[in-house]
């Protein structure tokens, strides 16, 4: 399997819904549209690449990285980890993995975020990291807390961590957000409910992992990300310019 | 009963939500002494090969307004046509770009280099373009688009000659506006509407 065959496509059934009903931003976001459809091409099944000397030592720490290690974020200490694999279940290694969310009081560090819950002096709320040679990877840090967002007049976002991984390809592109097992808030989330696949949300759900939780100082929760594979073949049907 | 297909599905879609910048372009939100500098802020070095071009543009949604709260990256070949990480590629060229609309005026803008034009896997040649990747609050699921040039050939192009309907390609075709100076508007929904691709 070469790294430049074709991307397996993109099963839309699986993904959210762009257009709907309650949540209102997307109903004057979304294309009406359909899509152009066809083969990937050399322009998706090639992307960035990013190596291990652009991390810094608290990259993937968020309870350390905003105060560059000097205090402790306030919160439930929490390690999140998992493996990034694609649809053929090989992991992915050496991707790039970024995550973002809210403070333990469910506060964003942005402008816009004007929700009353305070802000933590020590916290900022992004971390990033590279999967090792078997596509695993590992964050430090605290569980956001809910927070209630302007959609419906009485709409939460369940506790979750936003996740941007790369895959080695363009077309392997993927924003998508982690929930933690329990939240009864889930199943009231309209975003959440963009996902018309009981299992593929289920899929959003982290577990507790409490094999690799550690007494005294964090429980783990562990979250595995599939991305788009490639078709394994070496075989090109058609002569050249066909 | 037969074997069973052992096939994963690719991990569902959520939207970036309104602080995609805090963990994509952390200074760029305001957050900073985390990381040294954002990633993607250019495409390209001092040192790359090809003709430097600007590319201005906004984003509009189904109401006509320039959203202000997107993230969009590109990804290009370089100035003859080849990717980072193909051989022979040019060292100075990333290809890779992180960019968001300016929060006053609603326009962003892309500096990088014109692609050359790139061969596919089966030996057809596809016009220069910029591949685009668009998330934001309200959109569930990244998308994808691309930019080719107004000054080029794009009359063989495999993707363009797809779209059925003529006028649409013009949504794709950046204009030029002064030398080396292009501008690209997307449009989410409604008239005009961009073609969005599925590859
Ligand atoms: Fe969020």
């Amino acid at each position: 399997m070469s790294d430049h065959s074709s991307l397996m496509p993109r099963r839309r059934e699986m993904h959210p819904e762009p257009y709907w009903t309650d949540y209102k931003t997307s109903l004057t976001r979304s294309p009406n549209l359909p899509l152009l459809s066809m083969e990937s091409t050399v322009s998706e099944e090639t992307g960035p690449r990013f190596g291990h000397n652009l991390l810094g030592s608290l990259d993937n720490n968020l309870i350390l990285n905003y105060s560059q290690g000097k205090e402790l974020a306030i919160g439930e200490r929490i390690r999140v980890h998992g493996c990034v694999l694609d649809e053929t279940g090989r992991g992915v290694p050496h991707t790039l993995v970024e995550i973002w969310q809210a403070n333990a009081g469910g506060r964003y560090r942005h402008v816009k975020d004007t929700y009353f819950a305070p802000l933590d002096p020590n916290f900022g709320g992004c971390g990033r990291t590279i999967t090792d040679e078997n596509g695993f990877y590992e964050f430090m840090t605290i569980r956001p807390g809910a927070y209630p967002w302007p959609n419906r007049a009485n709409d939460w976002r369940p506790m979750h961590i936003h996740f941007s991984i790369f895959g080695h390809a363009f077309g392997q592109r993927l924003i998508s957000q982690m929930y933690f097992q329990g939240d009864p808030l889930i199943d009231l989330c309209p975003i959440a409910a963009t996902v018309r696949d009981r299992s593929q949300l289920d899929a959003l759900v982290a577990p507790l992992d409490i094999q690799q939780s550690r007494g005294m100082d964090y429980l783990a929760y562990k979250f595995d990300i599939v991305l788009r594979g490639r078709r394994q073949t070496m075989f090109e049907n058609k002569p050249e310019g066909m | 009963m037969v074997q069973k297909l052992t096939q994963w599905t690719e991990t569902a879609s959520q939207t970036a939500g309104p602080y995609v910048h805090i963990g994509c372009i952390p200074t760029f939100a305001g957050i900073e002494g985390v990381y040294p500098e954002d990633l993607g802020l250019s495409p390209i070095s001092i040192a790359a090969k090809g003709q430097v071009i600007t590319i201005t543009g906004s984003l509009f949604d189904g109401t006509g307004w320039a959203i202000r709260d997107a993230m969009i990256e590109s990804w290009q070949a370089d100035g003859a046509g080849l990717y980072a990480g193909q051989v022979g590629a040019d060292p100075n060229v990333s290809g890779f770009c992180r960019f968001a609309a300016d929060k006053d005026t609603g326009e962003f803008i892309l500096k990088t280099i014109k692609p050359g034009p790139v061969k596919n896997r089966d030996g057809k040649m596809m016009a220069p373009h910029i591949s685009l990747w668009i998330v934001a609050r309200g959109i569930n699921i990244g998308l994808s688009t691309r930019v080719y040039f107004d000054d080029e050939d794009n009359s063989a192009d495999p993707l363009l000659v797809r779209i059925e309907q003529g006028p649409r390609v013009d949504s794709l075709i950046a204009k030029k506006t002064a030398a080396w100076q292009y501008r690209f508007d997307i449009r989410l929904q409604g008239q005009g509407e961009t073609v969005f691709l599925d590859l």
